[in-house]
């Protein structure tokens, strides 16, 4: 009780002879207690089963930076990064096929989005692994010809199988944020003489991304979480890695929970990078872009030693 | 149409040489409307041409018909003696590719109604833009020259703010000097004011009142009476896509001689 009161009763900075500072009881909100208690025991159980288990949680440790597991980290953010610049350019194609005049290519982009966003990428993926069966070569004249069986590696079928689909999921996002821009920016741009390329790609995208790049950047960390899958068409990253190491050591859940661990930290990385490049794209859309974690620790510690802190905003 | 003409022709300024804006019959329809139902005037180099009327009367379609960011259904629109948007060949019609629409407009600025600024550059970029871009300009030069009709314009101070942090009228300031810096032949001003706190106005008429004493070809949408009978050479009232009156600013405003430019103007003045 007493801390409270003296908490409002505290700050004494009210000028002398101005109006008399409020000094009122806060209200209760026993509620918050309880429902604070309640999942903190919850939460508490649910720790405690786990580390209860029969799981051998040092194996985690012991194979966490192990040369294989470290290899399939490679791997799946090649796969990761790869896919997503296939997608990224797919999709962009794909939205601007879609908003353009000519029906043929709008309806082509509407089918192409149609069948990759209706039918799930595993599917896709072993259809891809096996397409020999439809073609049985793969000829580009006297460029290149071979079998498509020793064609399609499995980074190959891989990369296809998640960037196709992701190219129908990005074209969407893409659309979307081609649309949002508004339509006074093309026609300034249209009065100052600028053609409709330049005018898309100087004034339409760049303001495009703001709207784009956040959704992007859930697609990219699904992306990373869905490369998983590409063990079944052979091709070995960090989800296969841990399996196979699960099974010659005798720790397959072990090397599971190695798995989602690498999993998370990656995601963490990439949701760093994607809250620094939504700001580069907010610029000039506020008044003034808040600061970012590392500049507010500089500016407190700059107030803490003393100087007045206003030069650490700019 | 003659009638109205020969009362323009005397208005002011040299009546010799091609006009830099000339309009015969221009129709235009949204659909089953019809926006604009037989336009004919003629605007001379130098001139400031302002047109007025009630919303929805045509004004900014005509206006917007003159850069061919409208299409125009009927009747035959001229640009410096050039026509807009087609090629006539015999009696027969080319459309225009885009990229010599594109040419064309470089020589034709406009203002808008919601100063359209690229909010993702500073004022400095947004006026460096269309040189660069278009012109090819240098950098360094587009900088230079952006530089000046920001000062112009008097906003050097704001050069390195984005739009979202200028007020509407300093806006509206940079969206000009924006389309000077294409030095155009023809300034198109879409109810420049019309978005603007009441406070901010008088800075960019100001600034319009500069660049038509510069003798700059304007032709100017507005509501503001004020500015169309101190600084306008001619005036065109439209009502529902036609040309009602038209003459010497001073002469329509204060003695309009058609019933609905009187009713029009008793409400606005």
């Amino acid at each position: 009780m007493t801390v409270d009161i003296d908490k409002t009763a505290g700050p004494q900075d009210t000028p002398p002879g101005g109006p008399e500072a409020i000094k009122a009881i806060p209200v209760r909100h026993y509620g918050r207690y309880v429902s604070a208690v309640i999942a903190i025991a919850i939460f508490v159980s649910i720790i405690y089963a786990f580390a209860q288990g029969k799981i051998n949680w040092g194996a985690v440790p012991d194979y966490f930076l192990d040369d294989r597991i470290l290899k399939g980290v490679g791997q799946t953010m090649l796969l990761t990064v790869l896919s997503m610049v296939i997608g990224i350019a797919g999709g962009i194609l794909l939205a601007v096929m879609r908003l353009s005049r000519n029906p043929v290519t709008s309806s082509i982009a509407w089918f192409y989005i149609w069948f990759f966003r209706g039918t799930p990428v595993l599917v896709q993926l072993v259809v891809w692994f096996n397409l020999g069966l439809v073609f049985e070569y793969i000829n580009l004249g006297p460029i290149y010809k071979d079998y498509w069986s020793s064609f399609m590696t499995p980074l190959l079928t891989a990369l296809l199988g998640l960037g196709l689909n992701e190219a129908a999921y990005m074209a969407e996002i893409c659309r979307a944020g081609l649309l949002s821009v508004d339509e006074g920016q093309t026609e300034a741009s249209h009065a100052l003489g600028m053609s409709h390329s330049k005018t898309l790609r100087r004034i339409v995208i760049p303001q495009a991304m703001r709207v784009i790049v956040p959704p992007t950047g859930n697609e990219v960390i699904n992306m990373l979480k869905t490369t998983s899958l590409v063990s079944v068409v052979q091709f070995a990253e960090l989800f296969r890695y841990a399996q196979d190491i699960g099974q010659s050591s005798g720790a397959p859940v072990e090397m599971y929970f190695l798995a989602a661990a690498w999993y998370l930290v990656l995601t963490s990385v990439l949701s760093v990078g994607q809250y620094y490049i939504e700001r580069y794209y907010a610029r000039g859309s506020s008044r003034s872009l808040p600061n970012t974690p590392l500049q507010k620790i500089r500016a407190n510690m700059l107030s803490l030693s003393n100087r007045s802190g206003g030069g650490a905003n700019a | 149409m003659s009638a109205d003409m020969t009362k323009n022709a005397t208005a002011a300024g040299s009546g010799s040489g091609t006009p830099m804006v000339k309009a015969e019959g221009v129709h235009k329809s949204f659909g089953p409307v019809e926006v604009l139902k037989g336009i004919d005037l003629e605007v001379r180099p130098s001139e400031v041409f302002c047109l007025i009327g009630p919303s929805g009367s045509g004004k900014s379609t005509f206006l917007r018909c003159i850069n061919h960011l409208e299409k125009v259904n009927a009747g035959r629109l001229y640009v410096d003696g050039e026509l807009v948007g087609y090629r006539q060949r015999g009696d027969k019609l080319y459309e225009l590719k885009d990229s010599e629409v594109a040419l064309k407009r470089r020589d034709i600025g406009m203002v808008f109604q919601r100063f359209n600024l690229f909010p993702h550059m500073t004022a400095l970029e947004n006026v460096m833009e269309a040189p660069i871009q278009v012109k090819g300009v240098s950098k360094a030069k587009a900088r230079e020259r952006a530089t000046q009709l920001l000062e112009r314009v008097g906003l050097a101070d704001k050069a390195g703010n984005y739009p979202s942090q200028l007020s509407g009228g300093q806006q509206q300031r940079v969206a000009i000097a924006r389309a000077l810096a294409m030095d155009p032949k023809l300034m198109l001003f879409d109810e420049p004011t019309s978005a603007l706190d009441p406070e901010l106005v008088g800075d960019v008429l100001d600034v319009m009142r500069d660049l038509a004493e510069s003798g700059m070809t304007m032709i100017v949408v507005t509501h503001e009476m004020g500015f169309a009978r101190e600084v306008g050479d001619s005036l065109v009232f439209m009502d529902e896509g036609v040309v009602v009156e038209s003459g010497n600013p001073r002469d329509v405003l204060t003695n309009p001689q058609q019933e609905r430019t009187q009713s029009f103007l008793s409400k606005v003045l």
